[in-house]
């Protein structure tokens, strides 16, 4: 791309953010500006369920500095949201009716939390956790002592629920589902997830169905079908995502969950990317099936691609997903994506970590789960998200053993 | 001052791989680099609390097993997202059989 060009990014979440850094990393030497809703510097959300509420003297990790970002160059308006995109003149309208030009736009505008509805209207008093501001609210609120109540048991809801307990909370979670992390987690891994939560006095309740929710300041009361009746100080609700999609959507931009991208992260629009939790794409390791992912790797990895097309470039984006979540001194990673049809070989590794590697009927690796204390599953999990990018079918005897050493699979 | 103390033997570490020396209360990587070199640095990540000794080393690479940032562990120097400190490192010598680091 020519010098002096424009890049605008609309959102300073993890991948705006690092996009925004990366053009410049990338030789990029015009403008760049950056435009974020929120009020401070770019930060880590991951550990807004974890560090940061589980200590009231823990700030965010912030992905870069003020002086960083004037040092790159970079023109950051925080507490700004972008109202609109003028394909046809190539701008976007701020809140305040400033017009910013763009000759390439990244939409990295993410996700926000499912509201809980009741009646057909949102349930008043519920707390969610997204940001930074959401964070600080519930920590200031969970004591030794306090009754929680979590809707949902997906990473996020653990997450609170390990951390809440952590700080002495009394918690409950409610889940409609089965079982915890239905979505996403073998079986084996959810339960020694599940007995950890129990085991610390977490009140875990799978397979129960809300019948009425009632909440006044400072109080909630969740109403079950067997007439089970749960009362807390605080309420939150973790059932899932959306994606922040109105703005595309207004300027006619494709939208099926998520900003619709191809696999150079490139809208309809060729001058329009999106990247992160907000775009569904292509994903090269489930064979171009079309998704979207709430992952702050995905998050990452993609920003580095879209900066990089942005200048011109025509980068595919392959990598094969992976996340973690970390629960007391439990951490789980997950390399592609594990479909409980597939066939299920165990390794296990000592003191309770083992990994779950998923084999298509053709042999090939597509997936792999584990979970152990701290760093426990990394390094195999880690090559086996290279031998999932490679297609390898490696020997399911060997995998099951844990001293036949995945690196050697890899080379 | 140089405080050379034994960290381990040459064949305690794989080819192109760590393992973690704790001493005096601080947590070391000692490396052993694919050329058959060894390194040291500090032994947990500048990013989040991580025991880098349960990363993956490739080439002239650590990789932190909580985020996967990326350190080179020859020099320190951060060289991928989310990690952007710098990591410490300790000079290495060989005396026969014994790895020697000077943690001072
Ligand atoms: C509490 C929590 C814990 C998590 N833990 C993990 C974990 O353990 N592991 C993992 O892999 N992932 C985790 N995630 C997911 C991960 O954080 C996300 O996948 C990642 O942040 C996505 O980055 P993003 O930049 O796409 O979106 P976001 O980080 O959501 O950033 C988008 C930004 O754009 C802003 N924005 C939206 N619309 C506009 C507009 N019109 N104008 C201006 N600004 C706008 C938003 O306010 C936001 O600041 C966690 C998420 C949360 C919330
Ligand atoms: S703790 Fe090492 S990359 Fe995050």
């Amino acid at each position: 791309m020519s010098a002096g060009t424009g890049m605008v990014i609309i959102g300073a979440g993890e991948c705006g953010a690092r996009a925004a850094l990366a053009l410049r990393e990338k030789g990029h030497d015009g403008t760049i500006d950056l435009i974020g809703d929120e009020p401070h510097l770019p930060y880590e959300r991951p550990p807004l369920s974890k560090a940061v509420l589980a200590d009231d003297a823990a700030s965010a990790t912030f992905i870069t500095s003020a002086g960083d970002l004037a040092a790159a160059g970079i023109t950051y308006r925080p507490g700004v949201v972008a109202s609109a995109i003028e394909r046809a003149q190539k701008t976007i309208r701020l809140c305040d009716g400033t017009g910013v030009a763009y000759d390439k736009l990244l939409l990295a505008t993410g996700a926000r939390p499912r509201q809980l509805m009741q009646d057909g209207a949102v349930v008043a008093g519920v707390r969610y956790l997204r940001n930074m501001a959401d964070c600080l609210a519930l920590r200031e609120r969970v004591r030794p002592g306090t009754r929680l109540l979590v809707l949902g048991a997906g990473f996020l809801g653990l997450e609170v629920a390990a951390t809440a307990s952590a700080r002495g909370a009394s918690v409950s979670v409610i889940e409609s589902q089965p079982r915890v992390l239905l979505r996403g987690v073998p079986e084996a891994i959810a339960r020694v997830i599940e007995n950890r939560h129990v085991q610390q006095g977490v009140d875990i309740r799978c397979g129960v169905k809300i019948t009425r929710i009632e909440t006044a300041p400072g109080a909630a009361t969740v109403e079950l079908e067997d007439g089970t009746r749960l009362t807390g100080d605080v309420i939150v609700a973790s059932i899932g995502a959306v994606p922040n999609v109105e703005l595309a959507q207004a300027a006619g931009l494709a939208v099926d969950n998520g900003i619709l991208v191809d696999a150079s992260l490139t809208t309809q629009d060729g001058d329009i990317l999106a990247a992160g939790d907000c775009c569904a794409f292509p994903v090269a390791s489930q064979n171009g099936r079309v998704m979207r992912l709430e992952s702050w790797r995905n998050a990452l990895d993609q920003s580095a691609v879209a900066a990089a097309n942005m200048l011109g470039q025509s980068m595919a984006y392959d990598a094969v997903p992976w996340f973690w979540s970390d629960q007391y001194e439990l951490t789980l990673q997950v390399a592609g994506l594990a479909d409980p049809a597939l066939a299920v070989v165990r390794r296990d590794l000592g003191e309770g970590a083992f990994l779950l590697f998923h084999l298509d009927a053709a042999g090939r690796l597509v997936a792999a789960s584990g979970i152990g204390a701290g760093g426990a599953v990394a390094r195999d999990i880690r090559l086996a998200q290279m031998l999932i990018a490679r297609s390898a079918c490696p020997d399911p005897a060997a995998l099951a053993r844990p001293d036949a050493q995945l690196k050697k699979m890899v080379a | 001052m140089a405080q050379w103390v034994a960290a381990c033997t040459v064949d305690d570490i794989e080819a192109e791989d760590l393992i973690r020396f704790d001493h005096a209360g601080r947590v070391f990587a000692i490396y052993r680099s694919p050329e058959g070199d060894f390194y040291a640095t500090d032994g947990i990540c500048t990013h989040e609390h991580a025991f880098l000794a349960d990363g993956l080393v490739m080439g002239d690479i650590i990789e932190c097993p909580k985020h996967n940032g990326r350190f080179n562990y020859k020099t320190g120097a951060a060289k991928g997202a989310p990690v952007c400190v710098n990591l410490a490192t300790y000079p290495v010598r060989l005396e026969g059989s014994a790895v020697l680091v000077d943690v001072g």
